[in-house]
């Protein structure tokens, strides 16, 4: 459904922007229907930057982003573009900053109307509104009608997720929607996200918490300095880390039964098997080999 | 889980991190009200606003006229006096005052329309779009606008004061266009800006729904500021005889009782009105807008 392949973002920096900034580095993913794949990555890997180019909101510097057979970056003119978003929608991080703090909360759903329906009647359309909201496990009179200072960061994330589901959607990018909930809410909205997977949507899910991605995802992707470090079905990438910007990241998970000491005394005992990893023949490739099947290793970057 | 009033993450939040909406605008109203400096300004304002555009109606219809006994103070039948030929200044005065209000909101407007299409195209579109705004502001910023009207003015043959005000809106607006593209700059990059393009609205509707209501005032005062700016603008114009022919204005006024040595010969009453006149609507007007600062910036309010 969707497919990155061999895609570049670089970044100008500094005055007349003679400096570089390369945030996303020869990466090649797809995302079948009925998919989550999840973008594990540290701050600074390129994980939202990738995110926001398969919404459309920037260009790659190079490569392509095929959705459906189309090639996005080639997407011209206001029609089309609107036309990708009827399939293709994003939930950000920031809940509270998702909604003009000027107007009602569900504006958001207005402005998918007067978008998207203009012809449908308001019955028709209060029911559909009503039927995204129960969608998301929110009560209407809780949430409708009220400005966003009113509302919790859950229910204004859900609220998000609502706006996305009023539309024919095929992918959702959620771009860390977890952090800025608290822990009673997140696990409400990550079975959300299970139950959106069982109606057969696509969802690259990005995140910079391993135990997240281990829980939702059926593939995951690991990014380092913007290149893809490790990426195949999440069982086998949890379970047996090949490369060693994973092993490390995995061992920095905090465990409740074991102390750091413990963990790092049973790494050293039983050191892992070493990969052989690609090497880059120039700056720009990121070149991937299968260790074993579906399961990709990248570049070392260290 | 549904949403259970008081359930942990469903309760309101009291620490919202911008009060927004009604309570908002009930809020502005409120420190409002109370703030001195915005109910003398706005009073003046709008006393001088209504003489101007009702006044007219109970005088005749040319205010240059030669009505009277000339050289007269002020008295019971021409309350301003008359002039050297006798025309009457307070005939003159209200005209003056109605041409004052029609340059500044026709120049400031047009100041202002020009500044905010270029300040909001800038800071939204960005990248090369902003290079190019931005050097054709910094530009005409740095041209020395009075020289330049002074020399397009003097060519033109007829003069009215539309023209003067077209002018005066096409070189007065650099700055406000720096000031909206700079708000536009923070405010476009926020969550809710993706979220409208993600909802297919077009990039001019995101700017005049997502973008400019949230510096509204801050285009209410701009607004302010370059409508006082026309004003003196046009004041200064006229004075120097660039002003609407056969038209009358307070800078005119000042301009003609200068030219028939008003001062020397002690008729005070010829220049000191038109004179009050400027300074108190331009003056009123700033009051007006510090008095608006402090009402929407709650960090200037006095409790």
């Amino acid at each position: 459904m969707l497919e990155l392949s061999n895609v570049h973002k670089v970044y100008k920096v500094g005055t007349f922007g003679g400096g570089r900034l390369r945030a996303v580095r020869d990466v090649n993913l797809t995302v079948a229907p009925g998919e989550v794949v999840s973008l594990i990555g540290e701050s600074g890997s390129g994980k939202s930057t990738i995110g926001k180019m398969v919404l459309g909101l920037f260009r790659p510097t190079s490569g392509s982003i095929t959705f459906e057979g189309t090639d996005i970056t080639t997407i011209r003119g206001h029609a089309a573009r609107k036309e990708y978003y009827r399939h293709v929608q994003g939930v950000f991080q920031d809940p509270f900053s998702c909604f003009n703090p000027i107007f009602k909360a569900d504006r958001v759903f207005d402005m998918v109307r007067s978008s998207y329906f203009p012809g449908t009647p308001d019955g028709v359309w209060r029911e559909k509104v009503l039927d995204a909201i129960a969608t998301v496990r929110l009560d209407p009179a809780n949430v409708l009608n009220k400005y966003p200072h009113q509302l919790s960061g859950g229910q204004l994330q859900r609220l998000l997720i609502a706006r996305a589901l009023l539309l024919d959607i095929k992918l959702l990018v959620a771009d860390e929607i977890i952090s800025m909930l608290d822990a009673s809410t997140r696990i409400d909205v990550l079975n959300l996200l299970a139950d959106l997977k069982e109606r057969g949507l696509g969802i690259l899910f990005v995140t910079h918490d391993l135990s997240l991605g281990n829980y939702v995802s059926d593939k995951s992707v690991i990014l380092r300095k913007g290149a893809i470090a490790e990426m195949g079905p999440t069982q086998r990438v949890f379970d047996n880390p090949l490369h060693p910007y994973s092993r490390h990241l995995l061992s920095c998970v905090p465990q409740l039964h074991r102390t750091w000491a413990e963990v790092d005394a049973e790494l050293d005992a039983n050191p892992p098997e070493d990969v052989v990893l690609p090497t880059a023949p120039d700056e720009d490739s990121a070149p991937l080999i299968e260790a074993e099947e579906g399961h990709f290793v990248g570049i070392n970057q260290d | 889980m549904t949403d259970v009033a008081g359930a942990p993450g469903t309760t309101d939040r009291a620490d919202a991190p911008e009060p927004a909406g009604e309570r908002r605008g009930s809020e502005a109203l409120h420190f409002a009200r109370r703030n001195p400096k915005l109910l003398i300004g706005s009073g003046i304002v709008l006393a001088f606003m209504l003489l101007g555009f009702i006044g007219p109606f109970f005088l005749s219809d040319n205010p240059n006229e030669y009505v009277g006994p000339q050289t007269q103070p002020p008295n019971g039948e021409y309350w301003f006096g008359t002039t050297t030929f006798g025309q009457d200044i307070w005939a003159q005065f209200v005209y003056g005052v109605r041409s004052t209000f029609v340059i500044g909101l026709f120049g400031g407007g047009v100041a202002f329309l020009i500044g905010m299409t270029v300040g909001f195209v800038a800071g939204y579109k960005g990248g090369i779009v902003d290079d190019i705004l931005n050097m054709l502001t910094n530009v005409v910023l740095v041209l020395p606008a009075m020289v330049v009207l002074i020399v397009a003015i003097a060519y033109l043959d007829v003069r009215g004061l539309f023209t003067q005000g077209m002018f005066i809106g096409l070189s007065a607006w650099p700055w406000a266009a720096r000031a909206v593209r700079s708000q536009t700059l923070s405010l476009a990059t926020r969550d809710y800006v993706d979220l409208a393009r993600l909802s297919g609205r077009r990039t001019w509707r995101i700017i005049t729904t997502e973008v400019a209501p949230n510096m509204s005032s801050y285009l209410v005062m701009s607004f302010i500021l370059l409508f006082g700016g026309a004003v003196l603008t046009a004041a200064g114009l006229d004075f120097i005889g660039l002003g609407p022919s056969n038209g009358v204005s307070l800078g005119a006024m000042l301009q003609s009782a200068v030219n028939w040595s008003a001062l020397q010969l002690g008729m005070w009453w010829w220049f000191v009105p038109p004179g009050l006149g400027i300074t108190a609507i331009v003056g009123a007007l700033y009051v007006l807008n510090v008095g608006l600062d402090e009402v929407f910036n709650p960090k200037l309010r006095e409790l």
